[in-house]
């Protein structure tokens, strides 16, 4: 789907199970997420593999972003996952609980490798970087900026959190820090920014205090756990008629203020800088990307 | 490939189907198949599950199928899974590299 496709939700669906990977097409999701890692046991890793393999090559689901999530870096499993999860040609694969830009790149080799065997074009496969320990945080500038295939940062909050020996808590000021770190890094390095899972499935209300609090930090998407929390998720992340509106009007009262040379152009009263400019023009970016006829 | 031991995969859930291989001493694939759709969709099976075999490198396995509802491709994941176990061996990602 590319660079361009909406990245508002992205449901997990393991490895493990058919008729979790057959269902998860029929949710509203932007990206699918096929699960090699932590919802596959251990002794059935191989026929995991076999399963994402053959259902991304022979039933891709249209109009979703669709995405393999390898095991560890450090794991027995890593290299026949990669093997396999580049040829079935997701837009991405995301590994989980980077910490370095070394890590990142190693497994950008090992991708362009497999790609040139399997005569797949160079760096058509996309990385997302799970950022799930303080070392990933502290390191997240670097694994955004390690290889031109990320396109994006995952915050896990669970494990993170673990690393910090922290508690975990659904305000979330525990991860406060983590949460605007991972934007930084992704504003400096131009890719998306995907917020940690709320886990609780059953809360609905916490989930849409969660989210309003991750869209307003700056957040581009967030990972979801449980087909329910799709459309609280994406409505979040789909501006609104009246931001629509207002976004129209700031760029209008922009261009009327260049036609007639003025230096500072105001709305309602006040003045429009520069800021306010680029907030209108990624809402309605996001309006467009969302199929909001405007 | 060479299926050296009795091996399964796959589970009896909805939507999956268990495969279990074993070695065919007469030679040849040996396909059985139970499922609440075989009516209907038998040749289709059956061409999946050889399909799979072929690719996976086997000419002489008995393999048999408990299907509860699987599409093609799930049967083709499952019988890949049980005959690298069956063989005890892992399966080459690159092969259809080299066929292209």
């Amino acid at each position: 789907m590319g660079k361009d496709a909406l990245k508002r939700t992205s449901l997990y669906a393991s490895g493990a199970s058919p008729v979790n990977l057959l269902q998860a097409r029929f949710y509203n999701e932007d990206c699918l997420v096929y699960d090699l890692e932590d919802s596959v046991p251990l002794a059935e890793k191989d026929a995991a593999r076999h399963l994402v393999y053959n259902l991304i090559k022979y039933q891709r689901p249209a109009g979703k972003y669709v995405i393999v999530r390898v095991n560890g870096i450090y794991s027995e499993y890593i290299d026949e996952d990669l093997e396999a999860a580049v040829r079935c040609r997701p837009d991405a694969i995301r590994i989980p609980k980077v910490e370095y830009a070394k890590e990142v790149k190693r497994i950008d080799e090992r991708i362009s490798e497999i790609e040139e065997a399997a005569g797949i074009e160079h760096g058509s496969i996309e990385l997302w970087c799970n950022i799930e320990s303080y070392l990933g945080v502290l390191n997240a500038q670097e694994i955004a900026t390690a290889s031109e295939r990320v396109v994006a940062l995952a915050l896990g909050a669970e494990d993170f959190t673990a690393s910090m020996r922290s508690t975990r808590t659904k305000a979330g000021a525990e991860i406060f820090y983590a949460r605007n770190a991972v934007l930084m890094a992704c504003r400096f390095a131009g890719v998306e920014a995907v917020d940690a899972v709320f886990s609780d499935i059953n809360d609905v209300e916490g989930l849409k205090n969660d989210v309003a609090l991750t869209k307003n930090l700056g957040f581009d998407g967030k990972t979801v756990v449980h087909p329910r929390q799709i459309d609280v998720v994406n409505a979040a992340f789909t501006p609104s008629a009246k931001e629509i509106r207002y976004a129209k009007r700031v760029l209008e009262a922009v261009e009327e203020g260049k036609r007639e040379h003025k230096g500072a152009v105001t709305l309602d009263g006040g003045m429009i800088d520069k800021p306010m400019e680029l907030r209108a023009r990624t809402t309605l970016a996001q309006a467009k990307a969302a199929g909001i006829e405007m | 490939m060479e299926i050296k031991k009795t091996a399964s995969a796959g589970t009896l859930e909805s939507s999956d189907v268990m495969v279990t291989v074993s070695p065919n001493p007469e030679g040849g694939l040996k396909v059985s198949i139970d499922s609440p759709v075989l009516a209907l969709y038998e040749e289709q099976m059956r061409k999946a599950v050889t399909d799979a075999a072929a690719d996976a490198g086997v000419k002489d396995a008995e393999i048999a199928l408990n299907d509860h509802g699987a599409i093609d491709c799930v049967i083709r994941a499952r019988v890949m899974a049980a005959l690298c176990r069956g063989a005890e061996e892992a399966y080459d990602w690159a092969k259809e590299d080299k066929e292209a």
